[in-house]
């Protein structure tokens, strides 16, 4: 059970979580301001949300999200209303094969990483610090996202060309060799960078690149300070790993996030939690709960694996109750994040295929 | 609970990351095994120190096999955070594998052989040119000019469980002096361990060893990272590598038995042979054979064979008279019976006919594959297919068209005195290893390369020149 002053501030989390459904689900389902694809879903249900859906748990009501929604056109069926006439992005998710999933953003990004910025240490990612996205270019959000929290810290960051797709393609015929030649390729492109660019102290990376980079150089004489990563599943064997060899005396900041949901913080490090990595949603823009492959109305109980269900609730998007393609430990709330944590995350078993990872 | 930790360059590391290995039959765990995480694979190989067997030649190296050879069939040798003698070996890995202890003393019997006689095994791979010339880089063979160097620093080997004589094809690395870098198989690291053991007790640096437990993940690692591999897998996992040179594959073997005219015509007198070429060590070996090619009499020689096989019975693993192996993980024969059920169409499964029962077997979590002889003709879908217990199909075909219809084969044991067909079969591409006479597939002489020479996988001869002082 949580401290007394823990127990208070989970309560107040969830009131301020039900707070922020009733506006969004408001907004959404609002003629004057949701998107097509909302407004016309509802006409087929025998409710009204606007006046049935009061809190997070009134969101049982709706059917779970299906990302095969998001797939193709026309993406302005998923534009608010309200936000009709603002510059718009489309990010993409998936692809290496089909049509890719598309996420229309205006400002979510940006909002995302702004607040993800407030959990960084000043130390390790200095404000005028400039950054190194040694991770997937093109049509991701993530590229563009780093690229605006460096900025918003006041650095300027420099990418590399990668396309995880076709890492992903070359992994599926079997073409290792060529999976690795591309790899090279890309750590080839950051070390260029970073011998350039002194003012280099911040990175974003995947576990599969920060391997294949710390193989070539020590990042610490090179000046990294803190190096954020993400992307792929990180297990407890990385994280050890990562801290102890691969970049020791640099501070790691791992994180769980994706196009859907925007991206979660992890709980600071503790030797009791035995690296496993703890990561805490961005509550109440999106929530994470680990229920039950077979019953996704019961959450597990704490300490026990389930599959990760998210739900995004931003003025630009709403994905309710979205069945993840992962897996991980239900963890109580901590200190900074009162609210549940998702522990271990990595691919759900229960899909019966094989996830490929490339790397990214 | 014993637990097996990651040796990196000979220093045990405890990892985060575990596995239970379980009991094939109780479904307790025998031992937790660290798995390495793909990172601090190549960040070891590295930083290995690939010279660290330089400093012995070749013939203290040799000898430190002979007294390894004996230290692994009697001695008490660390396994983890434990004691292990002989005993605690056979039982541990009939434990998680499944194997009768009969085939895995066998087996053992193998790896010691390969120890002690690794003098003859190099003499073997390097035709027999005198070793030193190895400790100096060159010399004199015979009046001329010899030089080889070593390409493969590092020698990674990724293992597999279902045999542990395999183990002999890396074991030459140490007596040329190559460090290795191991990734034993999920139910079997007890093998690769204890012969690490017994090497280390018989005076090779601990840090010439390096032992990864890890995932599929990790094997893909070691492969790109080490200068030269060995990569036991099925079809599916070797195809990835066929394009490069620097691993050697061991597939799937597809062994044969073929008869000549005048074999097949006297065909009652092979029977035996033909039955322990399919069964013997449990089948479950690439050097089993997984078909017999006969010019006539097919049906007779599969009625045969099937007639003897359907008398093996699925016993437990420290029944002495047990000839098959069970399977640790009881979905994988549900896989491969339904697999050859839904092939059979167009085929006969004649084991199953003199038997009366189905060939799966299964008794709580343990379960076992009954040897099964196929008659098909040679287009059909079993008519080239391995599987990790006794199976054979039996094709007929014309002696003439064998050579080019029988496709990739590793051993060919051919029975024939006709000259002409024996010619045949010699300039035949797609056999590995011929034996020519009735010699069971499984007999192999370790002084001939077994898929590709050690030696010239590791070393590279130059072209040398010194002026005399």
């Amino acid at each position: 059970m949580p401290a007394p002053a823990l127990e208070n501030r989970v309560r107040h989390a969830a009131e301020a979580l039900d707070a922020h459904v009733r506006e969004i689900v408001q907004w959404h389902f609002n003629p004057e301001t949701g998107c097509e694809f909302w407004l016309n879903k509802a006409k087929g249900w025998t409710f009204d949300p606007r006046k049935e859906v009061t809190s997070f748990a009134d969101l049982k009501k709706l059917p779970h999200f299906e990302d095969d929604w998001l797939r193709g056109g026309p993406v302005r069926r998923w534009l608010p209303r309200g936000l009709a006439g603002k510059p718009v992005y489309v990010f993409e998710t998936g692809g290496s094969t089909g049509v890719p999933k598309s996420r229309l953003q205006v400002e979510d990004f940006r909002i995302d990483y702004e607040n993800f910025s407030t959990t960084l240490s000043d130390k390790a990612f200095p404000k005028g610090a400039d950054w190194l996205m040694l991770g997937p270019s093109g049509p991701r959000r993530l590229r563009l996202a780093i690229e605006h929290l460096a900025q918003h810290r006041g650095g300027i960051a420099f990418s590399v060309d990668l396309d995880p797709r076709w890492v992903i393609k070359c992994i599926k015929r079997g073409e290792v060799q060529e999976a690795n030649l591309y790899k090279n390729h890309c750590i080839d492109q950051a070390l260029t960078i970073l011998r350039s660019h002194p003012n280099i102290q911040c990175m974003f990376t995947t576990p599969k690149l920060l391997e294949a980079l710390a193989e070539k150089i020590d990042l610490t004489h090179y000046g990294i300070k803190g190096i954020f990563c993400g992307g792929t599943e990180l297990t407890p064997q990385f994280y050890r790993f990562a801290r102890e060899e691969l970049c020791p005396g640099i501070d790691f900041v791992p994180t769980y996030g994706n196009t859907l949901m925007g991206l979660a913080t992890h709980k600071p490090f503790d030797p009791a939690d035995k690296y496993e990595v703890i990561y805490h949603a961005p509550q109440p823009r999106a929530v994470v709960e680990i229920v039950d492959p077979d019953d996704a109305g019961k959450k597990v109980e704490y300490g026990q694996k389930g599959r990760v269900m998210l739900t995004t609730l931003t003025r630009e998007t709403f994905i309710p109750r979205f069945m993840e393609r992962d897996q991980a430990i239900r963890r109580p709330p901590c200190e900074p994040y009162p609210w549940d944590g998702a522990g271990n995350v990595q691919p759900f078993a229960g899909m019966g295929q094989t996830v490929v990872e490339g790397v990214y | 609970m014993l637990h097996i930790p990651i040796l990196r360059s000979g220093k045990p590391y405890e990892s985060i990351d575990k596995i239970e290995i379980l009991h094939h039959a109780t479904g307790l765990p025998v031992a937790e095994v660290s798995q390495a995480n793909s990172g601090m694979i190549s960040r070891d190989v590295g930083r290995m120190d690939d010279s660290i067997l330089e400093q012995f030649t070749v013939k203290e190296l040799l000898a430190m096999c002979k007294k390894a050879a004996g230290f692994f069939m009697t001695g008490t040798l660390p396994v983890g955070d434990q004691k292990q003698t002989f005993d605690d070996y056979v039982n541990q890995l009939s434990a998680t594998t499944g194997m009768p202890h009969s085939y895995c003393r066998g087996n053992a019997q193998k790896l010691h052989k390969t120890l002690d006689e690794m003098n003859v095994i190099v003499a073997g791979l390097t035709r027999g040119f005198d070793p030193s010339i190895l400790d100096q880089g060159y010399g004199d063979d015979e009046g001329r000019m010899l030089s080889w160097y070593r390409e493969g620093r590092t020698f990674g080997a990724v293992l597999p469980s279902n045999s542990p004589g395999v183990h002999s094809l890396w074991l030459p690395a140490i007596a040329l002096k190559c460090p290795i870098v191991l990734k034993p198989g999920r139910e079997e690291p007890w093998s690769p361990l204890r012969l690490i053991e017994a090497l280390c007790a018989a005076g090779v640096p601990r840090e010439a060893f390096s032992f990864y437990p890890t995932n599929h993940g990790g094997s893909s690692t070691l492969l790109q990272v080490v200068d030269r591999a060995m990569l036991f897998g099925d079809a599916a996992t070797t195809k990835a590598w066929a394009k490069d040179p620097r691993v050697e594959l061991h597939g799937p073997g597809f062994s044969k038995v073929i008869l000549g005219d005048d074999a097949a015509e006297e065909w009652e007198k092979h029977i035996d042979l033909i039955v322990s070429c399919i069964a013997a060590n449990g089948g479950r070996s690439c050097i089993n054979a997984s078909a017999v090619w006969t010019p006539k009499n097919g049906r007779k020689i599969a009625d045969a064979l099937a007639q003897k096989l359907a008398t093996v019975k699925a016993l437990p693993a420290d029944d002495p008279t047990a000839q098959i192996a069970a399977f640790a993980n009881p979905a994988m024969p549900q896989r491969m019976n339904a697999m050859i059920d839904g092939m059979l169409p167009g085929a006969e499964d004649l084991t199953q006919q003199h038997r009366g029962t189905p060939r799966l077997v299964q008794q709580g979590r343990v379960a076992w594959m009954l040897p099964t002889i196929i008659w098909c003709d040679r287009e059909h879908a079993l008519a080239n297919r391995e599987f990790l217990f006794p199976f054979a199909s039996v094709i007929e075909c014309p002696t003439a068209e064998i050579p080019d219809a029988i496709g990739s084969t590793l051993v060919g044991t051919a029975i024939t005195r006709d000259k002409k067909f024996q010619r045949a079969l010699m300039a035949c591409g797609h056999i590995d290893r011929l034996n020519l006479g009735p010699i069971p597939t499984w007999k192999l002489s370790w002084d001939q390369p077994h898929e590709g020479n050690l030696f010239e996988h590791l070393y590279r001869q130059r072209s040398f020149q010194m002026e005399n002082a």
